[in-house]
């Protein structure tokens, strides 16, 4: 019998839902078995955390005395410059922007100590930040500078929106070169001495719901330690890549794009991020809920790591010309035990997102539902799957003439 | 036998003197050099492991006091910042020592001081500051 979401919240409400995480609804589905399983339990949480680049937030500071059109100027919080093309005290915060005399990787390899993402991190925690501007002067936006403290309280509007978050699986890095690597898969060591990985495994929200049946623009998730929604399918979504025959992606494949109240949200579950040689951004928690309609939802939320495989790239040279292939296929149980074995080498693993944290936001999320503090959304409309057609593009470039 | 880990300063008008040496030769102690360097002051920075007997370490300790050489146990100066960790384990692969370790079954990163030798594999590895060397 399937069940609606509607029902569930009902539940929820009595204070009567059935919840586990994804991580122990794979041994309860596996004792009770798929069909009983599916009638009683309600919801499986899942969760994610690790570094997310295309993160930031955007911002209405409020109205100066006399007036300020930061609009077309230059704003920094904290000296991170921040977007201003728009209007007047609106601002975007991006996650990897950095102070305009951060030395980068002038001297190699960089250390990127603060950045947007830090910004963020120290906002949430409720500090004063100086947010400090230049601007051109109008009629009716006289002010031309602008220096002061300001924190999230201070503003009328603070909202972390992301623009492509918890990606569906992700590759393992390598390095096949003879020098130390630095990449955004971290520090990687000559001749495959290390390999990264970075995803949550059985635990991720979209390794839960491979064919976004569930996951749709609408819906309702913790996001950094708040509420937040899904807005849509991320940058780069791809749902049309290999999968295995439960339908599980072999490498990255679909993302979200989500928003929430930063104000409402916490420190421990949004992280300033450095990496060293790379660049600075942010790490965000994410826990999704996945409504179990019916028996076939419950068998996707019942994926275990050794189903769930991952392609090791070589980031010395393939990665970065773009040159496809890959060097082996791993799964995530052999990621996180702590080594891999490629082409007949064994390789010690470390990763990027860590498992720990994530099972602790699945709790969370798991805690909230039962305490009848969280209610499920129905999707307005699904995220494109593998029937829509979409083709990941690279950038064909065309040279411009020059007259 | 007693193994110690420490780190010694000591001031310039010392890094021409047969300091070590002599603690081997007169205290019986054996002495593996883990790191040695010299600050931009021309202080001497040496990181120690020193194994023997009780009373001759002591001995040992005390003969360093008395040269002015300041010595302190090596662990306090890295630091593992538990709040800031994420448990992330981008160190783990690094750590030579096991100093980082993990739970597997838990995912949990734990360090312990007394296996660390400060070799600051972990600090450009750590992406949240957690690891800190204090010298
Ligand atoms: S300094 Fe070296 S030994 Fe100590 S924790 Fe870091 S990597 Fe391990
Ligand atoms: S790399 Fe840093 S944050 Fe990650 S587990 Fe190690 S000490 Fe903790």
């Amino acid at each position: 019998m399937a069940k609606t979401i509607e029902e569930i919240n009902e539940r929820i409400k009595k204070g009567k839902a059935v919840v586990f995480t994804a991580e122990e609804i794979i041994d309860y589905a596996a004792e009770k078995g798929i069909k009983k399983a599916a009638q009683e339990v309600d919801v499986v949480t899942t969760g994610t955390f690790g570094p997310m680049c295309s993160s930031g937030a955007y911002f209405n500071v409020g109205h100066t005395k006399p007036r300020i059109k930061l609009g077309g100027g230059r704003t920094y919080l904290n000296d991170v410059p921040v977007y201003t093309g728009l209007a007047a005290v609106d601002l975007f915060l991006g996650a990897t922007a950095m102070p305009d005399d951060d030395p980068r990787n002038k001297i190699f390899p960089g250390r990127f100590a603060y950045g947007g993402g830090h910004v963020i991190e120290e906002l949430v925690a409720g500090k004063d930040v100086r947010l400090t501007a230049t601007a051109y002067g109008t009629d009716c936006y006289p002010r031309k500078t602008l220096e002061t403290y300001i924190s999230l309280k201070d503003m009328n509007e603070a909202v972390l929106f992301n623009i492509r978050n918890a990606y569906q699986n992700y590759n393992v890095a390598v390095n096949l070169s003879d020098k130390v690597i630095y990449t955004y898969m971290g520090v990687l060591q000559p001749k495959m001495g290390n390999a990264n990985y970075c995803s949550a495994g059985q635990l991720s929200p979209l390794l839960n719901d491979p064919y976004y049946k569930t996951i749709g623009i609408g819906t309702r998730i913790f996001l950094g330690g708040g509420i937040g929604y899904v807005v849509g399918s991320g940058t780069q979504h791809n749902p049309n890549v290999k999968r295995t025959e439960g339908g599980v992606p072999k490498m990255g494949a679909g993302t979200l794009s989500v928003k929430g109240d930063l104000k409402m949200m916490s420190p421990k579950w949004l992280r300033g991020t450095s990496l060293t040689g790379y660049g600075a951004t942010l790490t965000v928690g994410i826990g999704i809920p996945i409504p179990i309609l019916d028996e076939e939802i419950l068998r996707y939320t019942m994926v275990r790591d050794e189903e769930i495989y991952a392609q090791v790239v070589d980031y010395s040279e393939a990665y970065p010309q773009c040159i496809p292939g890959s060097l082996g296929e791993v799964n995530y149980r052999e990621l996180r035990s702590g080594k891999i074995s490629v082409q007949g080498k064994e390789v010690p693993t470390a990763g990027l997102s860590s498992y720990f944290k994530a099972r602790e936001i699945a709790e969370i999320l798991k805690e909230w539902i039962e305490a009848g503090k969280f209610f499920l959304t129905n999707p307005v409309e699904p995220i494109p799957s593998v029937d829509s057609g979409i083709v990941f593009k690279s950038l064909k470039e065309r040279p411009i003439k020059k007259r | 036998m007693q193994k110690k880990r420490v780190v010694l300063n000591y001031p310039s008008h010392l890094t021409d003197q047969p300091v070590i040496s002599r603690l081997i030769k007169n205290y019986d102690l054996e002495i593996n050099i883990l790191r040695g360097w010299i600050t931009p002051r021309e202080q001497g920075r040496l990181v120690l492991e020193i194994t023997g007997k009780r009373p001759a370490l002591e001995a040992g300790m005390n003969y360093l006091k008395e040269m002015g050489v300041e010595t302190q146990p090596l662990a306090q100066d890295v630091r593992w910042h538990e709040d800031r960790c994420t448990h992330c384990s981008a160190c783990i692969s690094i750590c030579p020592t096991k100093a980082l370790d993990i739970d597997r079954k838990r995912m949990e990163v734990s360090f312990h001081k007394d296996r660390c030798i400060a070799c600051e594999g972990c600090i450009p590895v750590c992406p949240y500051q957690a690891m800190e060397i204090l010298f």
